[in-house]
């Protein structure tokens, strides 16, 4: 990725491909601690998701622009500083526009500073691309876990309080399963979800997006594309070689 | 005050477990709960940095952002002291603990993006503004068993992994979706102890 593309067509697939290809939350797996705590309700989703896209986009941008000036050897501590700025301007903004959604969303505002989907982009796309493409990345990717989210919130919305963004819609067919807006219905409903995915990109779950791009961990692990290996994988493999010797 | 310690500590590992009833930490808790020593490594190295962050960011927010009207920056600020925090520690077990740091170093640069960690630090200080009984102890003791809760959840969930293994899933539900499945169950488990804390000690609990 050193040599830029400059084809229009290359632009659009920065931008398309974290909508449904590489969704983040569907595909990647990445930010799944929002995912399955504010999934309650499709309001609370799409606020989550429009916060956490402000911030992928600013933070892609700055990131993008600084990166040649930011030393290779403190890029992550740098990287956080410049999300934690674009996260507490956000939640200023949020406290100030939208008190109800602060409340709701609660701790899992400014807890997007540690969402993986923001500091990997950054380390993988961002850290080496000009700004036009980090830009359309972060859209894209911001999107997609929009979209995920507002499916994820309007599924467990629906069958937990039979309500879509407030307005009764099954509440009166059926009773509402309570189970799906307490934390067992969020693992429950993203395993589902998850499968689905598999399932229409007909690939099994042991095969998740491959290299290090698919890893939670990507963006803080020292071995990330340095093709020696996934550091969680060697400490498993190493830990189970001294097992066998013990 | 004992018993208003020993309730929060309850609390924290049951019935608030982070894992699964705050869904913090779950990238963790997917990605290295597959071998029992692997999650018990990943979840001592989790407890130890969240009381030492706690220990930290508690005095750091009472004694500096709150009396200069700062608190706005309790994000930014709570993040770099984690990741300044979990370098220190890496160091100091490098050259002091070899034995120690062989077992938890590979896991520490993976926590200073732990969103639990960030969590509990938050968490505590919430807590804090709204109970003026809530003081440093407390925090503290809420930390430790918020790691305590993570670790269990952790080995619970190693333990039905390994089972998971041996199993024919269909080819859609194989790897990630029947391990959320089945976290989902070990969550409805959880649900169980929900008002333990308040049946045991009543009226400890804030």
């Amino acid at each position: 990725m050193a040599k830029q593309k400059k084809s229009g067509v290359s632009l659009w697939q920065e931008f398309s491909k974290g909508i449904v290809k590489q969704n983040p939350v569907l595909r990647l797996v990445l930010g799944t601690c929002p995912t399955l705590a504010i999934t309650t309700a499709a309001s609370n989703a799409i606020g989550m998701g429009l916060a956490a896209t402000l911030v992928l986009v600013c933070s892609n941008a700055a990131i993008s622009a600084l990166r040649n000036v930011i030393p290779n050897k403190v890029r992550i501590p740098a990287y956080i500083t410049v999300i934690a700025g674009f996260v507490s301007v956000v939640q200023m903004l949020v406290k100030a526009f939208a008190p109800d959604l602060d409340t709701s969303l609660g701790i899992y505002l400014p807890l997007i500073v540690v969402n993986c989907i923001i500091l990997g982009r950054a380390e993988m796309f961002a850290s080496k691309n000009r700004v036009l493409p980090s830009v359309l990345d972060g859209l894209g990717m911001g999107i997609g876990f929009t979209a995920a989210l507002l499916l994820m919130g309007s599924i467990r919305e629906l069958l937990g309080s039979g309500t879509w963004f407030g307005m009764t819609v099954t509440a009166s067919l059926f009773d509402p399963m309570l189970i799906f807006i307490l934390p067992p219905g969020g693992f429950f409903v993203f395993g589902l979800l998850v499968a689905l995915a598999n399932k229409l990109s007909d690939t099994d779950g042991t095969k998740q997006v491959a290299g290090c791009a698919g890893c939670p961990m990507s963006a803080t692990c020292s071995k990330a594309e340095k093709s020696s290996g996934c550091a969680a994988e060697t400490a498993v493999s190493t830990e189970a070689k001294e097992g066998d010797k013990s | 005050m004992i018993k208003s310690l020993v309730a929060v500590f309850l609390a924290a590992i049951l019935t608030e477990n982070y894992v699964l009833s705050k869904f913090l930490g779950i990238c963790p808790f997917l990605g290295v709960s597959k071998k029992l020593n692997t999650a018990v490594g990943m979840s001592t190295a989790v407890t130890f940095v969240m009381v030492l962050a706690t220990a930290v960011t508690w005095p750091i927010y009472k004694y500096i952002l709150e009396p200069n009207g700062l608190t706005y920056l309790e994000t930014i600020v709570f993040i770099l002291i984690i990741a300044a925090l979990v370098q220190l520690v890496e160091i100091v077990l490098r050259k002091f603990v070899p034995s120690l740091y062989q077992a938890l170093g590979i896991y520490l640069p993976l926590i200073t993006t732990n969103c639990a960690v960030l969590g509990v630090t938050m968490l505590v200080i919430q807590k804090g503004e709204t109970y003026a009984s809530f003081g440093y102890v407390h925090a503290l003791v809420n930390a430790l068993g918020s790691g305590l809760g993570f670790m269990l959840a952790m080995v619970l969930f190693a333990g039905v992994r390994s089972r998971l293994e041996s199993c024919d899933i269909p080819k859609s539900l194989r790897g990630l979706p029947i391990t959320l499945i089945a976290a989902s169950l070990v969550a409805v488990s959880f649900l169980g102890f929900s008002g333990l804390v308040d049946g045991l000690l009543p009226g400890a609990l804030f």
